[in-house]
Protein backbone atom coordinates (compact mmCIF):
# COMPACT_ATOMS: atom_id res chain seq x y z
CA UNK A 1 0.00 0.00 0.00
CA UNK A 2 1.55 3.30 -1.08
CA UNK A 3 1.38 6.31 1.21
CA UNK A 4 -0.34 9.47 0.01
CA UNK A 5 2.13 12.32 -0.52
CA UNK A 6 -0.36 15.04 -1.45
CA UNK A 7 -4.06 15.06 -2.19
CA UNK A 8 -6.57 17.52 -3.59
CA UNK A 9 -10.17 17.56 -2.35
CA UNK A 10 -12.87 19.37 -4.36
CA UNK A 11 -10.52 22.10 -5.47
CA UNK A 12 -12.10 25.06 -7.23
CA UNK A 13 -10.31 28.12 -8.49
CA UNK A 14 -11.98 30.86 -10.43
CA UNK A 15 -11.04 34.28 -11.71
CA UNK A 16 -13.41 37.26 -12.06
CA UNK A 17 -16.81 37.70 -10.47
CA UNK A 18 -20.47 37.28 -11.48
CA UNK A 19 -20.89 37.09 -15.25
CA UNK A 20 -17.10 37.36 -15.74
CA UNK A 21 -16.43 34.41 -13.44
CA UNK A 22 -14.26 31.83 -15.18
CA UNK A 23 -13.26 28.53 -13.59
CA UNK A 24 -9.58 27.67 -13.99
CA UNK A 25 -9.89 24.54 -11.85
CA UNK A 26 -13.21 22.87 -11.04
CA UNK A 27 -13.89 20.19 -8.46
CA UNK A 28 -10.50 18.50 -8.73
CA UNK A 29 -10.02 15.41 -6.57
CA UNK A 30 -6.89 13.32 -6.72
CA UNK A 31 -4.15 11.65 -4.72
CA UNK A 32 -0.43 11.46 -5.51
CA UNK A 33 1.63 8.78 -3.79
CA UNK A 34 5.20 8.44 -2.65
CA UNK A 35 7.20 6.54 -5.26
CA UNK A 36 4.87 7.77 -7.98
CA UNK A 37 5.71 9.76 -11.10
CA UNK A 38 2.45 11.56 -11.81
CA UNK A 39 1.91 13.51 -15.00
CA UNK A 40 -0.69 16.24 -15.26
CA UNK A 41 -1.44 16.63 -18.95
CA UNK A 42 -3.81 18.57 -21.08
CA UNK A 43 -4.03 21.34 -23.64
CA UNK A 44 -3.04 24.93 -22.91
CA UNK A 45 -5.59 26.63 -20.66
CA UNK A 46 -6.80 23.37 -19.17
CA UNK A 47 -5.82 24.44 -15.64
CA UNK A 48 -2.62 22.41 -15.18
CA UNK A 49 -0.45 25.32 -14.08
CA UNK A 50 -3.16 26.73 -11.82
CA UNK A 51 -3.57 23.35 -10.15
CA UNK A 52 0.21 23.06 -9.76
CA UNK A 53 0.32 26.48 -8.08
CA UNK A 54 -2.50 25.51 -5.72
CA UNK A 55 -0.84 22.21 -4.79
CA UNK A 56 2.47 23.88 -4.07
CA UNK A 57 1.05 26.50 -1.72
CA UNK A 58 1.49 29.43 -4.08
CA UNK A 59 -2.06 30.18 -5.26
CA UNK A 60 -4.94 29.92 -2.82
CA UNK A 61 -7.93 27.91 -4.06
CA UNK A 62 -11.39 29.47 -3.77
CA UNK A 63 -12.77 26.20 -2.50
CA UNK A 64 -11.46 22.80 -1.47
CA UNK A 65 -8.42 21.50 0.35
CA UNK A 66 -4.86 20.44 -0.37
CA UNK A 67 -3.91 17.74 2.10
CA UNK A 68 -0.39 16.94 3.20
CA UNK A 69 -0.08 14.65 6.24
CA UNK A 70 -3.88 14.91 6.46
CA UNK A 71 -3.64 18.65 7.04
CA UNK A 72 -5.01 21.29 4.72
CA UNK A 73 -1.98 23.40 3.81
CA UNK A 74 -4.22 26.37 3.04
CA UNK A 75 -5.01 26.67 6.73
CA UNK A 76 -1.38 27.57 7.33
CA UNK A 77 0.11 31.07 7.57
CA UNK A 78 2.08 32.58 4.68
CA UNK A 79 5.33 31.91 6.54
CA UNK A 80 4.35 28.30 7.18
CA UNK A 81 3.51 27.89 3.48
CA UNK A 82 6.91 29.36 2.55
CA UNK A 83 8.51 26.94 5.00
CA UNK A 84 6.51 24.10 3.42
CA UNK A 85 7.73 25.03 -0.07
CA UNK A 86 11.30 25.40 1.13
CA UNK A 87 11.49 22.11 3.01
CA UNK A 88 9.03 19.74 1.40
CA UNK A 89 8.64 20.84 -2.20
CA UNK A 90 11.23 21.14 -4.93
CA UNK A 91 10.43 23.16 -8.04
CA UNK A 92 11.86 22.82 -11.51
CA UNK A 93 10.49 25.72 -13.49
CA UNK A 94 9.85 25.64 -17.20
CA UNK A 95 12.43 28.39 -17.82
CA UNK A 96 14.66 27.10 -15.00
CA UNK A 97 14.93 30.62 -13.49
CA UNK A 98 18.60 30.23 -12.72
CA UNK A 99 20.47 33.34 -11.55
CA UNK A 100 22.82 34.32 -14.39
CA UNK A 101 25.51 35.95 -12.24
CA UNK A 102 25.77 32.99 -9.86
CA UNK A 103 27.70 29.82 -10.57
CA UNK A 104 25.89 26.50 -10.98
CA UNK A 105 26.85 25.55 -7.41
CA UNK A 106 25.63 28.88 -6.02
CA UNK A 107 22.33 28.49 -7.88
CA UNK A 108 21.87 25.03 -6.41
CA UNK A 109 22.73 26.30 -2.93
CA UNK A 110 19.94 28.92 -2.92
CA UNK A 111 17.35 26.83 -0.97
CA UNK A 112 19.99 26.03 1.66
CA UNK A 113 20.99 29.69 1.95
CA UNK A 114 17.30 30.54 2.42
CA UNK A 115 17.34 27.97 5.23
CA UNK A 116 20.20 29.96 6.81
CA UNK A 117 22.74 27.20 6.23
CA UNK A 118 26.39 28.21 6.42
CA UNK A 119 27.62 29.33 2.97
CA UNK A 120 30.49 26.82 2.71
CA UNK A 121 28.29 23.94 3.84
CA UNK A 122 25.60 24.97 1.38
CA UNK A 123 28.08 25.09 -1.51
CA UNK A 124 29.51 21.70 -0.51
CA UNK A 125 26.00 20.17 -0.49
CA UNK A 126 25.21 21.88 -3.79
CA UNK A 127 28.30 20.29 -5.35
CA UNK A 128 27.19 16.86 -4.12
CA UNK A 129 23.86 17.29 -5.89
CA UNK A 130 25.53 18.60 -9.03
CA UNK A 131 27.56 15.39 -8.93
CA UNK A 132 24.30 13.39 -8.73
CA UNK A 133 22.94 15.15 -11.83
CA UNK A 134 26.26 14.61 -13.64
CA UNK A 135 27.59 18.14 -13.52
CA UNK A 136 30.39 17.71 -11.02
CA UNK A 137 32.94 19.44 -13.25
CA UNK A 138 30.70 22.34 -14.12
CA UNK A 139 29.88 23.60 -10.65
CA UNK A 140 31.87 26.82 -11.11
CA UNK A 141 30.35 27.74 -14.46
CA UNK A 142 27.63 30.31 -14.83
CA UNK A 143 24.31 29.16 -16.39
CA UNK A 144 25.09 30.96 -19.65
CA UNK A 145 28.04 28.59 -20.16
CA UNK A 146 25.79 25.53 -19.88
CA UNK A 147 23.59 23.88 -22.49
CA UNK A 148 19.79 23.77 -22.11
CA UNK A 149 19.93 20.19 -20.81
CA UNK A 150 22.66 21.10 -18.33
CA UNK A 151 20.71 24.11 -17.10
CA UNK A 152 17.75 21.78 -16.60
CA UNK A 153 19.96 19.51 -14.51
CA UNK A 154 21.16 22.47 -12.41
CA UNK A 155 17.50 23.34 -11.81
CA UNK A 156 16.83 19.71 -10.82
CA UNK A 157 19.80 19.75 -8.43
CA UNK A 158 18.43 22.97 -6.91
CA UNK A 159 15.02 21.33 -6.47
CA UNK A 160 16.60 18.28 -4.82
CA UNK A 161 19.18 19.93 -2.58
CA UNK A 162 16.84 20.42 0.38
CA UNK A 163 15.67 16.79 0.03
CA UNK A 164 11.99 17.54 -0.54
CA UNK A 165 9.31 14.85 -0.52
CA UNK A 166 7.48 16.29 -3.48
CA UNK A 167 9.17 17.41 -6.67
CA UNK A 168 7.22 19.53 -9.11
CA UNK A 169 8.34 19.90 -12.72
CA UNK A 170 6.66 22.46 -14.93
CA UNK A 171 6.95 21.51 -18.60
CA UNK A 172 10.44 20.03 -18.14
CA UNK A 173 10.89 19.10 -21.78
CA UNK A 174 9.37 22.21 -23.37
CA UNK A 175 12.70 23.95 -23.96
CA UNK A 176 14.67 20.83 -24.84
CA UNK A 177 15.08 18.81 -28.02
CA UNK A 178 13.36 15.42 -28.06
CA UNK A 179 16.42 13.35 -27.23
CA UNK A 180 17.59 15.58 -24.35
CA UNK A 181 14.05 15.75 -22.97
CA UNK A 182 13.82 11.98 -22.98
CA UNK A 183 17.18 11.63 -21.23
CA UNK A 184 16.09 14.10 -18.54
CA UNK A 185 12.88 12.20 -17.82
CA UNK A 186 14.77 8.88 -17.76
CA UNK A 187 17.20 10.43 -15.33
CA UNK A 188 14.37 11.73 -13.14
CA UNK A 189 12.62 8.39 -13.11
CA UNK A 190 15.71 6.24 -12.57
CA UNK A 191 17.86 8.43 -10.34
CA UNK A 192 15.56 10.74 -8.43
CA UNK A 193 12.28 8.95 -7.91
CA UNK A 194 12.35 6.83 -4.76
CA UNK A 195 9.87 5.43 -2.30
CA UNK A 196 10.30 8.61 -0.26
CA UNK A 197 9.54 11.03 -3.08
CA UNK A 198 6.60 11.88 -5.24
CA UNK A 199 7.21 13.61 -8.54
CA UNK A 200 4.50 15.61 -10.28
CA UNK A 201 5.19 16.71 -13.83
CA UNK A 202 3.04 19.10 -15.79
CA UNK A 203 3.50 18.50 -19.49
CA UNK A 204 1.77 18.29 -22.81
CA UNK A 205 4.69 16.45 -24.42
CA UNK A 206 3.10 13.08 -25.28
CA UNK A 207 6.51 11.61 -26.22
CA UNK A 208 7.29 11.15 -22.53
CA UNK A 209 3.90 9.82 -21.33
CA UNK A 210 5.30 6.30 -21.28
CA UNK A 211 7.50 7.14 -18.29
CA UNK A 212 4.54 8.04 -16.05
CA UNK A 213 3.13 5.89 -13.26
CA UNK A 214 -0.05 7.91 -13.40
CA UNK A 215 -1.48 10.41 -15.86
CA UNK A 216 -4.11 12.94 -14.91
CA UNK A 217 -5.82 14.31 -18.03
CA UNK A 218 -7.25 17.79 -17.56
CA UNK A 219 -9.52 19.85 -19.74
CA UNK A 220 -11.44 23.05 -18.95
CA UNK A 221 -10.22 22.90 -15.35
CA UNK A 222 -11.61 19.43 -14.70
CA UNK A 223 -10.02 16.02 -14.50
CA UNK A 224 -11.27 14.19 -17.56
CA UNK A 225 -9.71 10.89 -16.62
CA UNK A 226 -7.00 9.43 -14.42
CA UNK A 227 -4.78 6.59 -15.65
CA UNK A 228 -2.71 4.62 -13.17
CA UNK A 229 -0.23 2.03 -14.37
CA UNK A 230 -0.23 0.13 -11.09
CA UNK A 231 -2.65 -0.91 -8.37
CA UNK A 232 -2.65 1.36 -5.26
CA UNK B 1 22.37 43.39 -7.76
CA UNK B 2 23.01 40.98 -10.54
CA UNK B 3 23.48 43.91 -12.94
CA UNK B 4 26.80 45.72 -12.98
CA UNK B 5 25.57 48.61 -15.14
CA UNK B 6 22.69 49.45 -12.83
CA UNK B 7 24.84 49.04 -9.77
CA UNK B 8 27.32 51.59 -11.07
CA UNK B 9 24.49 53.88 -12.19
CA UNK B 10 22.97 53.74 -8.72
CA UNK B 11 26.35 54.15 -7.06
CA UNK B 12 27.20 57.18 -9.19
CA UNK B 13 23.80 58.73 -8.51
CA UNK B 14 24.17 58.38 -4.75
CA UNK B 15 27.81 59.48 -4.85
CA UNK B 16 26.95 62.60 -6.85
CA UNK B 17 24.06 63.41 -4.54
CA UNK B 18 26.18 62.98 -1.39
CA UNK B 19 28.96 65.02 -2.99
CA UNK B 20 26.56 67.89 -3.68
CA UNK B 21 24.87 67.70 -0.27
CA UNK B 22 28.20 67.58 1.58
CA UNK B 23 29.61 70.45 -0.49
CA UNK B 24 26.54 72.61 0.14
CA UNK B 25 26.50 71.95 3.88
CA UNK B 26 30.27 72.39 4.14
CA UNK B 27 30.11 75.72 2.34
CA UNK B 28 27.29 76.85 4.58
CA UNK B 29 29.13 75.70 7.65
CA UNK B 30 32.30 77.46 6.49
CA UNK B 31 30.46 80.70 5.79
CA UNK B 32 28.63 80.66 9.12
CA UNK B 33 31.85 79.89 10.93
CA UNK B 34 33.69 82.77 9.22
CA UNK B 35 30.83 85.17 9.89
CA UNK B 36 31.62 84.96 13.58
CA UNK B 37 35.37 84.42 13.23
CA UNK B 38 36.23 87.76 14.86
CA UNK B 39 34.11 87.01 17.94
CA UNK B 40 36.13 83.84 18.35
CA UNK B 41 39.43 85.58 17.63
CA UNK B 42 38.81 88.37 20.15
CA UNK B 43 37.98 85.75 22.75
CA UNK B 44 36.04 87.86 25.31
CA UNK B 45 33.66 85.89 27.52
CA UNK B 46 30.82 88.41 27.47
CA UNK B 47 29.89 91.00 24.83
CA UNK B 48 27.61 93.98 25.45
CA UNK B 49 25.72 95.19 22.41
CA UNK B 50 22.59 96.93 21.22
CA UNK B 51 19.77 94.34 21.06
CA UNK B 52 19.19 95.30 17.41
CA UNK B 53 22.67 94.11 16.40
CA UNK B 54 22.51 90.84 14.51
CA UNK B 55 25.95 90.58 12.97
CA UNK B 56 29.36 91.75 14.05
CA UNK B 57 29.92 94.19 11.20
CA UNK B 58 26.50 95.73 11.67
CA UNK B 59 27.32 97.01 15.17
CA UNK B 60 25.30 99.93 16.52
CA UNK B 61 27.64 102.26 18.45
CA UNK B 62 27.01 102.43 22.20
CA UNK B 63 27.17 105.52 24.40
CA UNK B 64 30.19 105.61 26.71
CA UNK B 65 28.04 105.29 29.83
CA UNK B 66 27.39 101.65 28.93
CA UNK B 67 31.10 101.01 29.42
CA UNK B 68 31.09 102.85 32.75
CA UNK B 69 27.98 100.98 33.86
CA UNK B 70 29.52 97.62 32.93
CA UNK B 71 32.70 98.49 34.86
CA UNK B 72 30.61 99.33 37.92
CA UNK B 73 28.87 95.95 38.11
CA UNK B 74 29.86 93.73 41.03
CA UNK B 75 30.47 90.51 39.12
CA UNK B 76 32.69 92.16 36.50
CA UNK B 77 36.45 91.69 36.80
CA UNK B 78 37.05 94.25 34.09
CA UNK B 79 35.20 95.72 31.12
CA UNK B 80 36.89 97.22 28.08
CA UNK B 81 35.80 99.00 24.93
CA UNK B 82 36.37 97.64 21.46
CA UNK B 83 35.96 99.38 18.15
CA UNK B 84 35.12 97.75 14.81
CA UNK B 85 35.39 99.80 11.66
CA UNK B 86 36.31 99.58 8.05
CA UNK B 87 38.35 101.82 5.80
CA UNK B 88 40.34 101.94 2.58
CA UNK B 89 44.07 101.48 2.72
CA UNK B 90 46.25 102.96 -0.01
CA UNK B 91 49.08 100.56 -0.69
CA UNK B 92 52.58 101.35 -1.90
CA UNK B 93 51.72 100.39 -5.46
CA UNK B 94 48.93 102.98 -5.46
CA UNK B 95 46.05 100.54 -5.26
CA UNK B 96 43.32 100.72 -2.62
CA UNK B 97 42.31 97.83 -0.44
CA UNK B 98 39.34 97.67 1.88
CA UNK B 99 40.38 96.73 5.41
CA UNK B 100 38.75 95.94 8.70
CA UNK B 101 40.15 97.77 11.73
CA UNK B 102 39.76 96.63 15.32
CA UNK B 103 40.58 99.13 18.06
CA UNK B 104 41.62 97.62 21.40
CA UNK B 105 41.46 99.34 24.77
CA UNK B 106 44.57 101.52 25.07
CA UNK B 107 45.51 100.46 28.55
CA UNK B 108 44.77 96.73 28.56
CA UNK B 109 44.70 95.78 24.85
CA UNK B 110 41.94 93.34 25.89
CA UNK B 111 40.97 91.08 23.01
CA UNK B 112 44.43 91.25 21.46
CA UNK B 113 45.47 88.51 19.09
CA UNK B 114 48.35 86.07 19.54
CA UNK B 115 51.42 87.40 17.74
CA UNK B 116 53.56 85.41 15.35
CA UNK B 117 56.05 88.24 14.93
CA UNK B 118 56.69 91.47 16.80
CA UNK B 119 55.91 92.66 20.32
CA UNK B 120 52.46 93.70 21.53
CA UNK B 121 53.79 96.81 23.30
CA UNK B 122 54.94 98.16 19.93
CA UNK B 123 51.28 98.80 19.24
CA UNK B 124 51.69 101.91 21.40
CA UNK B 125 54.39 103.21 19.04
CA UNK B 126 53.45 105.93 16.61
CA UNK B 127 51.11 104.70 13.83
CA UNK B 128 51.47 101.15 15.15
CA UNK B 129 49.20 98.49 13.69
CA UNK B 130 49.19 94.71 13.84
CA UNK B 131 48.14 92.82 10.74
CA UNK B 132 46.41 89.44 10.95
CA UNK B 133 48.05 86.72 8.88
CA UNK B 134 44.92 85.09 7.55
CA UNK B 135 43.71 84.19 4.07
CA UNK B 136 43.46 87.90 3.19
CA UNK B 137 46.96 88.82 4.35
CA UNK B 138 48.45 88.84 0.86
CA UNK B 139 45.94 91.47 -0.27
CA UNK B 140 48.08 94.00 1.62
CA UNK B 141 51.13 92.87 -0.37
CA UNK B 142 52.34 90.38 2.25
CA UNK B 143 53.45 93.11 4.69
CA UNK B 144 56.39 92.59 7.03
CA UNK B 145 57.24 94.35 10.30
CA UNK B 146 58.10 97.88 9.29
CA UNK B 147 55.89 97.87 6.18
CA UNK B 148 53.91 101.05 5.72
CA UNK B 149 50.81 102.19 3.87
CA UNK B 150 48.20 104.93 4.13
CA UNK B 151 44.81 104.92 5.86
CA UNK B 152 42.71 108.06 5.37
CA UNK B 153 45.92 110.01 4.83
CA UNK B 154 47.34 108.66 8.08
CA UNK B 155 50.45 106.56 8.03
CA UNK B 156 50.10 102.94 9.10
CA UNK B 157 53.18 101.09 10.25
CA UNK B 158 53.09 97.34 10.79
CA UNK B 159 54.60 96.49 14.18
CA UNK B 160 53.41 92.94 14.53
CA UNK B 161 51.93 90.01 12.66
CA UNK B 162 49.16 88.13 14.40
CA UNK B 163 47.75 84.67 14.10
CA UNK B 164 44.02 84.14 13.62
CA UNK B 165 41.98 81.05 14.45
CA UNK B 166 40.16 81.59 11.19
CA UNK B 167 39.63 84.18 8.47
CA UNK B 168 36.65 86.48 8.24
CA UNK B 169 33.74 86.20 5.87
CA UNK B 170 34.13 89.29 3.73
CA UNK B 171 37.53 88.69 2.22
CA UNK B 172 39.23 91.79 3.59
CA UNK B 173 42.42 91.99 5.69
CA UNK B 174 42.16 92.78 9.41
CA UNK B 175 44.33 95.24 11.33
CA UNK B 176 44.50 95.78 15.07
CA UNK B 177 45.44 99.03 16.69
CA UNK B 178 44.60 100.96 19.85
CA UNK B 179 41.07 102.18 20.44
CA UNK B 180 42.03 105.85 20.40
CA UNK B 181 44.07 105.54 17.21
CA UNK B 182 41.25 103.64 15.50
CA UNK B 183 38.66 106.30 16.22
CA UNK B 184 41.13 108.99 15.22
CA UNK B 185 42.04 107.43 11.87
CA UNK B 186 38.53 106.36 10.89
CA UNK B 187 35.58 108.75 10.69
CA UNK B 188 32.94 107.80 13.24
CA UNK B 189 29.41 108.65 14.31
CA UNK B 190 28.46 110.44 17.56
CA UNK B 191 28.95 107.26 19.57
CA UNK B 192 32.10 105.33 18.78
CA UNK B 193 32.06 102.37 21.11
CA UNK B 194 31.19 99.28 19.03
CA UNK B 195 30.99 96.76 21.86
CA UNK B 196 31.93 96.42 25.50
CA UNK B 197 33.93 93.33 26.33
CA UNK B 198 33.45 91.95 29.83
CA UNK B 199 35.58 89.52 31.78
CA UNK B 200 33.40 88.28 34.69
CA UNK B 201 34.91 87.48 38.06
CA UNK B 202 33.40 83.99 37.69
CA UNK B 203 31.19 82.28 35.12
CA UNK B 204 28.47 82.11 37.76
CA UNK B 205 28.29 85.92 37.64
CA UNK B 206 27.27 85.95 33.97
CA UNK B 207 23.47 85.65 34.54
CA UNK B 208 23.58 88.55 36.96
CA UNK B 209 25.65 90.65 34.54
CA UNK B 210 23.19 89.86 31.74
CA UNK B 211 20.26 90.89 33.91
CA UNK B 212 21.90 94.16 34.96
CA UNK B 213 22.84 95.09 31.38
CA UNK B 214 19.30 94.29 30.27
CA UNK B 215 17.96 96.81 32.79
CA UNK B 216 19.93 99.45 30.90
CA UNK B 217 18.22 98.49 27.64
CA UNK B 218 21.20 96.67 26.19
CA UNK B 219 22.10 93.04 25.78
CA UNK B 220 24.97 91.02 27.26
CA UNK B 221 25.74 87.81 25.43
CA UNK B 222 28.30 85.13 26.08
CA UNK B 223 30.69 84.43 23.23
CA UNK B 224 28.69 81.31 22.27
CA UNK B 225 25.38 83.21 22.37
CA UNK B 226 26.77 86.00 20.21
CA UNK B 227 28.11 83.45 17.68
CA UNK B 228 24.69 81.75 17.69
CA UNK B 229 22.96 85.10 17.12
CA UNK B 230 25.23 85.92 14.17
CA UNK B 231 24.72 82.41 12.75
CA UNK B 232 20.96 82.76 13.09
CA UNK B 233 21.10 86.05 11.22
CA UNK B 234 22.93 84.52 8.27
CA UNK B 235 20.75 81.41 8.34
CA UNK B 236 17.36 83.01 8.59
CA UNK B 237 17.62 86.70 7.75
CA UNK B 238 19.73 86.59 4.62
CA UNK B 239 19.13 84.57 1.44
CA UNK B 240 22.18 82.49 2.25
CA UNK B 241 20.51 79.94 4.50
CA UNK B 242 17.46 79.35 2.33
CA UNK B 243 19.49 79.18 -0.90
CA UNK B 244 21.91 76.64 0.45
CA UNK B 245 19.06 74.75 2.07
CA UNK B 246 17.28 74.62 -1.31
CA UNK B 247 20.43 73.45 -3.07
CA UNK B 248 20.85 70.73 -0.47
CA UNK B 249 17.23 69.69 -0.90
CA UNK B 250 17.66 69.62 -4.69
CA UNK B 251 20.80 67.48 -4.34
CA UNK B 252 18.85 65.17 -2.04
CA UNK B 253 15.98 64.94 -4.52
CA UNK B 254 18.43 64.21 -7.36
CA UNK B 255 19.92 61.37 -5.32
CA UNK B 256 16.51 60.14 -4.28
CA UNK B 257 15.24 60.16 -7.87
CA UNK B 258 18.28 58.45 -9.38
CA UNK B 259 18.50 55.84 -6.64
CA UNK B 260 14.74 55.24 -6.53
CA UNK B 261 14.35 55.03 -10.31
CA UNK B 262 17.40 52.79 -10.82
CA UNK B 263 16.46 50.51 -7.98
CA UNK B 264 12.86 50.28 -9.15
CA UNK B 265 14.00 49.40 -12.69
CA UNK B 266 16.31 46.77 -11.26
CA UNK B 267 13.45 45.24 -9.30
CA UNK B 268 11.08 45.27 -12.27
CA UNK B 269 13.70 43.66 -14.51
CA UNK B 270 14.33 40.94 -11.95
CA UNK B 271 10.73 40.28 -11.01
CA UNK B 272 10.85 36.70 -12.20
CA UNK B 273 13.97 36.03 -10.09
CA UNK B 274 12.22 37.34 -6.99
CA UNK B 275 9.16 35.33 -8.00
CA UNK B 276 11.30 32.21 -8.27
CA UNK B 277 12.79 32.87 -4.83
CA UNK B 278 9.30 33.32 -3.42
CA UNK B 279 8.15 30.07 -5.03
CA UNK B 280 11.19 28.21 -3.72
CA UNK B 281 10.29 29.32 -0.20
CA UNK B 282 11.86 32.69 0.53
CA UNK B 283 9.89 34.38 3.29
CA UNK B 284 8.76 37.99 3.13
CA UNK B 285 11.32 39.09 5.70
CA UNK B 286 14.11 37.42 3.74
CA UNK B 287 13.11 39.26 0.57
CA UNK B 288 12.77 42.51 2.50
CA UNK B 289 16.23 41.98 4.01
CA UNK B 290 17.66 41.15 0.59
CA UNK B 291 16.31 44.32 -1.03
CA UNK B 292 17.13 46.53 1.96
CA UNK B 293 20.67 45.20 2.22
CA UNK B 294 21.35 45.85 -1.46
CA UNK B 295 19.96 49.38 -1.31
CA UNK B 296 21.66 50.21 1.99
CA UNK B 297 25.08 48.84 1.02
CA UNK B 298 25.00 50.70 -2.28
CA UNK B 299 23.95 53.91 -0.56
CA UNK B 300 26.60 53.58 2.15
CA UNK B 301 29.24 52.92 -0.49
CA UNK B 302 27.98 55.96 -2.40
CA UNK B 303 28.09 57.95 0.84
CA UNK B 304 31.73 57.02 1.41
CA UNK B 305 32.66 57.92 -2.15
CA UNK B 306 30.65 61.16 -2.07
CA UNK B 307 32.12 62.31 1.24
CA UNK B 308 35.61 61.34 0.07
CA UNK B 309 35.14 63.27 -3.15
CA UNK B 310 33.74 66.34 -1.34
CA UNK B 311 36.51 66.30 1.29
CA UNK B 312 39.20 65.96 -1.39
CA UNK B 313 37.66 68.79 -3.41
CA UNK B 314 37.52 71.05 -0.35
CA UNK B 315 41.08 70.14 0.62
CA UNK B 316 42.38 70.94 -2.88
CA UNK B 317 40.31 74.12 -3.10
CA UNK B 318 41.56 75.38 0.28
CA UNK B 319 45.14 74.61 -0.66
CA UNK B 320 44.80 76.73 -3.78
CA UNK B 321 42.26 79.36 -2.69
CA UNK B 322 42.80 80.59 0.87
CA UNK B 323 39.45 82.44 0.77
CA UNK B 324 37.53 79.22 0.19
CA UNK B 325 35.18 78.99 3.14
CA UNK B 326 33.92 75.39 3.06
CA UNK B 327 34.71 73.12 5.97
CA UNK B 328 33.69 69.54 6.65
CA UNK B 329 32.36 68.99 10.16
CA UNK B 330 30.95 65.90 11.83
CA UNK B 331 27.46 67.38 12.00
CA UNK B 332 27.40 67.77 8.20
CA UNK B 333 28.72 64.26 7.71
CA UNK B 334 26.05 62.97 10.07
CA UNK B 335 23.32 64.89 8.28
CA UNK B 336 24.51 63.63 4.87
CA UNK B 337 24.52 60.09 6.28
CA UNK B 338 20.98 60.55 7.57
CA UNK B 339 19.84 61.82 4.15
CA UNK B 340 21.57 58.89 2.45
CA UNK B 341 19.79 56.50 4.79
CA UNK B 342 16.51 58.16 3.76
CA UNK B 343 17.47 57.59 0.10
CA UNK B 344 18.24 53.94 0.93
CA UNK B 345 14.98 53.58 2.84
CA UNK B 346 12.97 55.15 0.01
CA UNK B 347 14.66 52.98 -2.64
CA UNK B 348 14.14 49.90 -0.50
CA UNK B 349 10.52 50.83 0.13
CA UNK B 350 9.55 51.11 -3.54
CA UNK B 351 11.54 47.95 -4.30
CA UNK B 352 9.99 46.02 -1.42
CA UNK B 353 6.47 47.07 -2.38
CA UNK B 354 7.02 45.66 -5.84
CA UNK B 355 8.74 42.48 -4.64
CA UNK B 356 6.05 41.69 -2.10
CA UNK B 357 3.35 42.08 -4.73
CA UNK B 358 4.99 39.58 -7.08
CA UNK B 359 2.83 36.52 -7.52
CA UNK B 360 5.11 33.48 -7.83
CA UNK B 361 2.19 31.89 -9.66
CA UNK B 362 3.14 34.09 -12.63
CA UNK B 363 6.50 32.43 -13.10
CA UNK B 364 4.85 29.06 -13.78
CA UNK B 365 3.41 30.63 -16.88
CA UNK B 366 6.95 30.96 -18.24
Amino acid sequence: MKKVAIAGLHIDKWFGENENKTYAVRDVNFEAFFGELLFIVGPSGSGKTTLLSILSGILKPDRGQVLVDNTDIWQWSQDALAEFRLNRIGFVFQDYHLFPKLTAAENVAIPLILKNKDWDEAIASAKEYLDIVGLKNKSELSPSKLSGGEQQRVAIARAMVSRPEILIFDEPTASLDGETGKRIIEFVKNEILSEHTCIIIVTHDNRIYSYADGIMHMEDGKIQRMEKSYAQ
Amino acid sequence: MNDRGKFFGLLMGVTFSVFLMTMMMSMFSGIISRASATIDNVGAKVWVLDPAVNNLQGGIPLPDYVLDYAKSLNGVAHAEPIYFGSALAKLHNGTYQAISVIGLDDSTLFGRPALIEGKIEDLFAENGFIVVKDAEFEKLGNPKIGSEFELNDFRVKIVGIADAKQSGLFGIPTLYTTYKRAITYIPTTRFRLSYVLIEPKADSEIPMIKAQIKKLGYEALTREEFIAKVSAFYKFKTGLGINIFLMTVISFIVGLSIAGQTFYTFIVENMEKFGALKAIGAKKRQLVLMVTTQATLTCILGYGLGVGLASSSIFIARANMPDYAARVIFFNLGLSFLLVLIIAAFSSFIGIRKVLKIQPFEIFRG
